[in-house]
Order: structure tokens, then C-alpha cells, then sequence
């Protein structure tokens, strides 16, 4: 024991709570359960002893300690490879894919994960080592809510609003509302699609929502996610029966087609509600310097 | 070149508005014509879209 052990094993505790709480494994089922967690509860702890050592290191005036930071930066980015690669592999074996978006999401929400551990332990253990228990408590509080501000992004709900619209046909042709879905030939498989089918409009709430639900990544997570929570009425070998999302190009509204085993409007709109906004899809059009000056000479 | 869609078979009552290409089904009957796109469709794992009354494509999409 010396003066460093304690304020190292609260960092280390702290960093690795931190990480349990950001590992909520909810509807989607990942990371799976027990091994997926095991292995980034582990690597939680990994992270969380280097940034509580990080300190004492600097305290020491062994600077140069400091350049095994770097490593646990590449080290988190294999974290990232490792999640993009089993994801993309499992991909291929879901009924209603997630789509590289979605994916590409969730592998980053992994490696920066890891670094808010870095950085929970390393402020713990240095208000600890600089002022005491209390300091290192009141801010191992604040980082809990940085924490909680970083894992809860905006929703589909915020940004569209949801109506549900039958599903019609014209010809072979499927439509919800004006947009045209797909061409369905078989006589057969038009009653199992307008048995089974439904439909919703999402209008974007404002000009940069329309290129965000525009992004064939997001549309696909949110086909995803409603397969997952409402079932979905398909197999390998029926490709006609296949959730589609399709825009009305004229106003930026996309059609929902989607063929759930639960055919519960209220909660399909809540479903679709929930589904995160992908921060690869969103867009800022009314940021871009264009857009502003174009204002001003108004 | 990779090619993503492509015209599996074409299934019709009337054989005077097809030729070439594809495997080509004439069928006597709209019902026929339903059961063997039905079928195609099933085994060929494409979608059968229809261009007119008389005329099914199984695409591979």
C-alpha cells in the first residue's frame, strides 16, 4: 500500500461502474448477453486503469508514461474493427438487415465509450490525489451525467411527424398515400401484403429532417428496428414480402411499408418514434455558409 | 461490372409480345400464368412484378 493505491482503485472502480451503466443491453440484444458483456466489461476495466494511473504517472514526473495513452487509443480502435466486422458478418443473417449506418453507429458508440471511461477514471483519481474523497465523489456525479447525456441521442420521434396510412393498390403497383413502393405481380401475394402490410408517412418537422430520413442508412435502421419490437412477416425465399421504405421526392416525405406480426398502429408509432437518429445521417443544410448568406441579402 | 437486378424469366399468355433473353414461359391461362409465376418465384428466390395483365418478369433484385 502507498499513497497512490486508493485514489488508483477508486479511479478503477469508478471507470469500471462507469462502464456497466453504459452497457445497457435493451431490444436490440446487444452486445449479447453475458460473453458480448464480458468482454467490454473487461476492456472497461482495462480502460479505466489506464486512465487512473495516467495520474500518479505525471505525479511521479514520469512523463513519458503519458504515451501509453496512445495506445490504449489504438487499442479502442480495434474495439471499433472488431464490432463493425461481427456486426457486417451477422448482418447477412437477418431477415430485416441493420445497414452499414446503423452499424457503423453502434461500433463508434463502442470505441467512445471506452475513452468517457478513460476520462471518468482519470478525473476521479485526480481529484482524489489533488483534493480528497469528497472533491473525487462530487465529480465521479458530474461525469455520471455527462455520461447520460452522451448515451441518450435524439429520437425519430423529435424529428418527423408519424401518420398511418393504409396500403393501397393500383395496378401491380403498392402505395401508401401518393408514393409509389414496389411492383407486386401474384394476385396471391397482393391479399397476404394487404392482410399483413401497413403503412406510415413520416414528414420531416423542418428542411434539414428531410436529407436525415433521405439517408437509405437511417431508413434501413428504421425498418430494422421496427422488424425487431413488432415481428415481421417474412422468410429466406419470399423476397416480395420485404419492408421497404420509399420518398416522395416532391416534398421530402418518406412511405414506411412494413409487414409486422403485431399489427398495433399506436405502437408501431411509438416504435418508429424510438428509433435513434444515426448521427451518420444527420445533415445540416441550414448551417452551411450558403444557406446564411443567401438570409442576409434577403 | 456487377450487375444487381437481372430478368430471371418472363412468364405470358401471349407469346406474340416476347422473344430472346430470358427463359420464357407461354402460358394458356391467366390462372396457369399465376401458378407458374407462383412457383418460379418460390424456387428462382425473385420477385415476380407484373408489366401487364398478360405479362410477369421474376426479377432477382
Amino acid at each position: 500500500m502507498n499513497e497512490y493505491t486508493l485514489p488508483i482503485l477508486f479511479g478503477v472502480i469508478i471507470g469500471t461502474l462507469a462502464r456497466s451503466i453504459m452497457l445497457k443491453t435493451d431490444y436490440r440484444q446487444y452486445p449479447t448477453y453475458l460473453h458480448g458483456k464480458v468482454i467490454h466489461l473487461a476492456l472497461g476495466f482495462i480502460a479505466a486503469g489506464l486512465g487512473a494511473v495516467a495520474v500518479p504517472a505525471i505525479m511521479e514526473k514520469e512523463f513519458t508514461a503519458i504515451t501509453f495513452l496512445t495506445i490504449a487509443a489504438s487499442q479502442f480502435r480495434e474495439v471499433r474493427n472488431m464490432e463493425r466486422n461481427t456486426l457486417s458478418e451477422l448482418d447477412s443473417y437477418e431477415l430485416v438487415p441493420r445497414g452499414n449506418t446503423y452499424i457503423e453507429g453502434i461500433a463508434v458508440a463502442f470505441e467512445s465509450r471506452n475513452y468517457l471511461v478513460i476520462f471518468t477514471s482519470l478525473l476521479t483519481t485526480a481529484f482524489y490525489l489533488i483534493w480528497n474523497i469528497w472533491a473525487s465523489l462530487g465529480v465521479t456525479v458530474i461525469c455520471y451525467l455527462i455520461i447520460r447525456k452522451f448515451m441518450s441521442g435524439s429520437t425519430l420521434g423529435e424529428i418527423v411527424d408519424i401518420t398511418y396510412k393504409g396500403i393501397h393498390f393500383e395496378g401491380a403497383g403498392l402505395y401508401i398515400d401518393n408514393i409509389y413502393i414496389m411492383n407486386i405481380g401474384l394476385p396471391q401475394r397482393q391479399k397476404e401484403i394487404e392482410k399483413y402490410g401497413m403503412g406510415f408517412i413520416l414528414t420531416p418537422k423542418n428542411f434539414d429532417v428531410r436529407s436525415t430520413i433521405a439517408n437509405l442508412g437511417q431508413r434501413q435502421a428504421i425498418l430494422h428496428d421496427v422488424s425487431v419490437t413488432m415481428g415481421v412477416f417474412r422468410d429466406s425465399g419470399t423476397p416480395a414480402l420485404v419492408p421497404l421504405i420509399k420518398r416522395d421526392l416532391d416534398d421530402g416525405r418518406i412511405g414506411v411499408f412494413i409487414l409486422p406480426q403485431d399489427k398495433d398502429i399506436d405502437k408501431a408509432k411509438r416504435v418508429i418514434g424510438a428509433v435513434p437518429v444515426l448521427e451518420n445521417a444527420i445533415r445540416m443544410p441550414s448551417e452551411s455558409k450558403a444557406n446564411r448568406k443567401g438570409s442576409e441579402s434577403k | 461490372m456487377n450487375i444487381e437486378k437481372a430478368i430471371l424469366s418472363v412468364i405470358t399468355t401471349n407469346n406474340q409480345k416476347i422473344t430472346g433473353g430470358a427463359p420464357i414461359f407461354v402460358c394458356d391461362t391467366k390462372e396457369e400464368m399465376d401458378n407458374v409465376a407462383a412457383n418460379l418465384e418460390a424456387i428462382l428466390d425473385g420477385i415476380s412484378h407484373a408489366l401487364s395483365d398478360e405479362l410477369y418478369i421474376i426479377v432477382k433484385h
